[in-house]
């Protein structure tokens, strides 16, 4: 059995790590680098950097962090935000990253998983889902859970699934930033369709979520940004550019409530021991 | 005269080999010139990328013959990932494309009831040759791992390493004679596989 990885999943909005609840409202925590460079040291599997505004305005500038941290982390990254032909793939595959995501550009034109595929390779394309729940159905939603589709999240892992793409990434909108626990009954619909590996994001706050997840399946890899970002608080060492985005947070320098100190290791070893 | 030369066929993870390469001391340098080839001690062949796709432009940039003339004049080479896959003959990723065929083999794709998986995450290796850039220090010892496709070696006495995916036991390391290569990351393998990028100074110190 193959244990899931424990991928920390950055949003990146100019230059600061942002996060928001249901993808909105985007508090500013501080310098993603030194939040990575924390992860690589507490010994994460795996990073996810998202530019959250890419897509709205055609334009993605992870290649300039990409190449900040390929310096001093020797660790896989997915990257994706804006990501729209193969010459945005190339740019940041040469940059340093392994892997690249796709959401927007994938459900206007779906044709480009598979272009992207035959020169990259599968391994290489992920595919990113922004799951809401309407009425009894998950729909998918663009540009960073902006704008709604009429496309089910099951028919659209289908369609990638035979389009060649490596994994998914599937965030559920309605749990994303809450702690409160995984969508279940999403994670269930999914791993019914899925022969592909996929990631699920969105809802950790505490350990026995994970053991609530892994009843309903079994994922590729669990993506957690406000448990791990909120317990690695910004210190003063943190430098914070404050030319762009919502500062009120990190002035008042407060605990978020919701989620305690847990830490990559802690996650592992609680995974380790729920799959024994 | 340049230490290591990383071949850019402009579809790698060539920035991470760099910083790696660089973060241990290495003079190296990204390219696609010959004569910046020619005037290195060791050649890498990074790997991201589809397997038709990476060999026609090597063969259209003509790097093909630089690395027949490296390795003709017995100097080191590294293969990482599809850059250790593109060294056999034939490999079946979607269709059946030609390598540089400089080792016996074939590259497979892991498949079960006819869909393909993808291997990925980091795992556990088993050393099968004492003399190697693997400097395997514990059972802990992870790396990094993305990949569909395995190199089945001819010779299974050029395989330096064995890992298990799928309960299906692969190759992921080979060394014969001054090739060496890997179908995991080392670049992207932390501290275990720097000590790679490291071993390779140290040998490249002693022979040079």
């Amino acid at each position: 059995m193959k244990i899931p990885r424990i991928i920390p999943k950055l949003d990146i909005k100019g230059p600061n790590l942002v996060k928001g609840v249901n993808l909105e409202g985007l508090r500013v925590l501080g310098d993603p680098r030194s939040f990575i460079k924390s992860y690589y040291e507490l010994g994460a599997d795996e990073l996810v950097y998202h530019d959250t505004v890419a897509s709205l305005y055609l334009r993605n500038n992870l290649d300039k962090l990409l190449k900040a941290t390929s310096k001093n982390i020797f660790m896989p990254i997915i990257v994706g935000g804006g990501i729209r032909s193969l010459q945005d793939v190339e740019t940041m595959l040469v940059s340093g990253a392994d892997r690249v995501f796709f959401n927007t550009a994938a459900l206007e034109n779906p044709k480009l998983i598979r272009n992207t595929v035959k020169k990259f390779g599968s391994a290489t394309i992920v595919i990113s889902i922004e799951a809401i729940r309407l009425q009894n159905n998950y729909i998918c939603l663009k540009d960073f859970g902006r704008e709604r589709t009429n496309i089910k999240v099951t028919d659209w892992i289908l369609q990638i699934q035979d389009s060649g793409a490596g994994e998914v990434i599937i965030t559920s909108i309605n749990k994303e930033g809450t702690g409160k626990g995984f969508d279940l009954e999403l994670c269930e619909k999914i791993s019914k369709v899925a022969k592909i590996p996929f990631i699920i994001n969105g809802g950790f706050g505490e350990l026995k979520h994970i053991s609530d997840l892994l009843n309903v399946c079994l994922p590729s890899g669990i993506c957690i940004s406000s448990a791990f970002h909120y317990g690695n608080k910004p210190s003063k060492e943190i430098k914070i550019n404050k030319n762009e985005g919502n500062f009120e947070f990190l002035k008042k320098n407060k605990n978020f409530l919701n989620f305690g100190n847990i830490s990559i290791k802690d996650v592992k070893n609680y995974i380790n021991k729920v799959l024994k | 005269m340049l230490d290591v030369a990383i071949i850019n066929y402009g579809m790698g993870n060539l920035f991470s080999v760099f910083c790696a390469c660089k973060s241990i001391g290495l003079n190296v340098q990204i390219t696609d010139d010959k004569e910046v080839i020619r005037n290195s001690k060791i050649l890498i062949l990074p790997g991201v990328g589809a397997f038709g796709a990476a060999m026609e432009i090597i063969k259209k940039k003509n790097i093909d013959k630089a690395i027949y003339e490296h390795i003709g004049k017995d100097k080191k080479i590294i293969g990482i990932c599809l850059g250790m896959q593109l060294l056999f003959e034939r490999s079946y990723e979607f269709t059946l494309n030609k390598g540089l065929g400089i080792l016996k083999g074939d590259v497979k794709m892991f498949s079960i009831n006819e869909s393909n998986l993808l291997n990925v995450g980091w795992n556990k290796i088993i050393k099968k040759k004492k003399k190697t850039l693997l400097d395997l220090n514990s059972e802990k010892d992870k790396f990094y791992f993305i990949h569909s496709l395995f190199a089945e070696p001819k010779d299974t006495s050029i395989i330096s390493a064995i890992s298990e995916f799928n309960k299906q036991t692969f190759c992921c390391g080979i060394k014969y004679k001054n090739i060496e290569a890997f179908q995991f990351h080392p670049e992207k393998s932390a501290d275990f596989g720097l000590k790679i990028f490291q071993s390779l100074k140290n040998e490249m110190k002693e022979n040079f």
